[in-house]
């Protein structure tokens, strides 16, 4: 295990010393001390290391993630996982809002609640929340799954295109666009391998899925007097 | 940008470090808005009314005001005066006077409060701290902003927290687009603001709501009908704090609750010298929905 603490280490060079590794190295298990907060910290890792932050952390924490696992034992600022390729961030407290934002690839697991935005624009990503998600979540997103065990606050999925949104608790409103979809076979053997990876404590049969209706995003002809 | 930090204290013990407390908090707050910072700080009651008094040339606005303020009211007045602001203390009923006396002078009124005082000025959060030595103040609870300036100048009155009303004070982060109406409506009903600034028609909003009546609850649920923009908003009064998001809730909260303090910051790192911090528990406060702590 090696550690980096930022009670004697700059932000800036234990990011670096993060951002050097690749997938040749044999130092794969980490941990950073004191994150208090800070921003930015293990941003646009590219190897298959583990990261554990033994604390908060603030805005953009593990964003452009490759490869890497990484656990914050605590919570994590805006735009936690924003843009992850792939890999693994897990978050054992909440996420602030846009957790997973444009996130492409990888999984992203938050253990408590995430607030507003979350997986804004997902264009790949695997979110699971453990506990509740704020409003706007998934507003047009692209592609990938969103899981959420608990409630969903207002507007969820709102412009949504072919993202696969799976809800247990309630939902505050649907946004535009976007409605509730019949649960087929396959769905449920997706979401069981989604729970099992994210470690939640749930069975497929008690979600609902959600999706795009594909009424705002194709061009229709009778419309064309409005533009 | 802007930081807003908050913090209401429990327990009576840690009355001392307020300040030193909150200063650091607004520090931490510094790279979210280093053009100007201010600090409402809600100390002991002084003998009658305090007034926090401002003026860009104190050396000489400052000179020999307890004799002449006195003098011109007919009441026996204290005088504090630290950097460029000053702390007077009157009788209540003399407050009226105490206004006339100072509107033809290079003075401006910043607050008026039992027991509320504020420092704000231009400059970084470090250097305001610095200058007015709040890191020693103490008192009960506190609100403070590190300021990014969007809506008006960058000069002292424009700077956070505003005050409109005994003891009443507001920090804000975002930005208003119904300022200019609520303002011209808030003249009329007797709430005539100094600046351009839109948090200082907020501050109005609020005292106006307050004044006709309503709790701080109820103000703060006001502001989700009536004002239209962004905002992350927390009031001071003198019983305690509030906190109210706007719906979209886009400008970043996070609090902290022990059984000591309930503290208030735009990011956690502003938590992370509070004592006992890691064991608190730390939440998001939810769009549109009105929260505060009073002693009762």
């Amino acid at each position: 295990m090696s550690t980096l603490d930022l009670a004697e280490t700059s932000l800036r060079d234990v990011n670096a010393a993060l951002q050097s590794l690749n997938g040749t190295t044999n130092q794969t298990a980490w941990e950073v001390l004191n994150p208090r907060g800070a921003h930015a910290l293990a941003v646009g890792l590219d190897a298959p290391v583990e990261v554990r932050v033994k604390g908060s952390t603030g805005y953009y924490c593990a964003g452009m993630n490759a490869e890497a696992t990484i656990h914050v034992e605590g919570s994590a600022g805006p735009g936690v996982a924003e843009n992850m390729m792939s890999g693994t961030v897990v978050i054992e407290g909440d996420a602030s809002q846009y957790a997973g934002a444009t996130g492409h690839g990888g999984l992203l697991v938050v253990k408590g609640n995430a607030s507003s935005r979350c997986g804004i624009s997902m264009k790949g990503i695997d979110i699971v929340v453990h506990g509740n998600i704020g409003h706007m979540a998934a507003f047009m997103a692209q592609k990938g799954n969103l899981v959420v065990l608990g409630d969903t606050g207002e507007a969820l999925g709102d412009s949504i295109y072919e993202a696969r949104l799976f809800v247990r608790g309630s939902v505050k409103s649907l946004g535009a666009d976007c409605i509730e979809k019949e649960m087929r076979p396959e769905h449920l053997e997706l979401l069981a391998g989604l729970l099992e990876r994210a470690g939640a404590d749930a069975t497929p049969e008690e979600f609902r899925r959600y999706g795009s209706a594909r009424q705002l995003y194709h061009f229709h002809v009778d419309n064309a007097g409005a533009y | 940008m802007c930081g807003i930090v908050g913090l209401y204290l429990k327990r009576e013990a840690l009355r001392p470090e307020l300040g030193a407390l909150l200063s650091d908090m607004l520090v931490t707050m510094s790279d979210r808005g280093p053009d100007s910072a201010g600090i409402a700080i809600y100390g002991d009651e002084g003998p009658g009314l305090k007034l926090t008094l401002q003026s860009d040339r104190p050396d000489i606005a400052f000179d020999g005001l307890a004799e002449d303020l006195g003098r011109a009211i007919g009441a026996e007045v204290s005088v504090r005066v630290i950097d460029t602001h000053a702390v007077v203390s009157l009788p209540h009923e003399r407050i009226a006077a105490a206004r006339d006396f100072f509107s033809d002078k290079d003075i401006r009124i910043m607050s008026a409060g039992e027991r509320m005082e504020i420092y704000k000025e231009v400059g970084t959060p470090q250097s305001v701290v610095k200058r007015f030595g709040l890191g020693s103040m103490a008192g009960s609870h506190g609100i403070g902003h590190t300021r990014m300036a969007t809506e008006s100048a960058v000069t002292t009155l424009g700077a956070h927290p505003f005050s409109t009303d005994i003891d009443q004070c507001l920090v804000h982060n975002g930005s208003l687009s119904n300022h200019n109406y609520l303002r011209r409506m808030l003249a009329r009903r007797g709430y005539a603001a100094q600046s351009q600034n839109d948090t200082e028609v907020a501050a109005s909003y609020l005292s106006w709501r307050m004044g006709s009546g309503a709790t701080l609850g109820e103000a703060l649920e006001g502001t989700l009908a009536d004002l239209d923009g962004f905002f992350t908003f927390v009031v001071g009064t003198e019983k305690g704090l509030g906190v109210v998001r706007d719906p979209i809730a886009c400008k970043p909260a996070v609090m902290a609750e022990t059984e000591d303090y309930v503290a208030f910051g735009s990011e956690y790192r502003a938590f992370s010298n509070l004592p006992g911090i890691d064991a608190a528990r730390v939440w998001e406060p939810e769009p549109a929905t009105v929260y505060f702590w009073e002693r009762s």
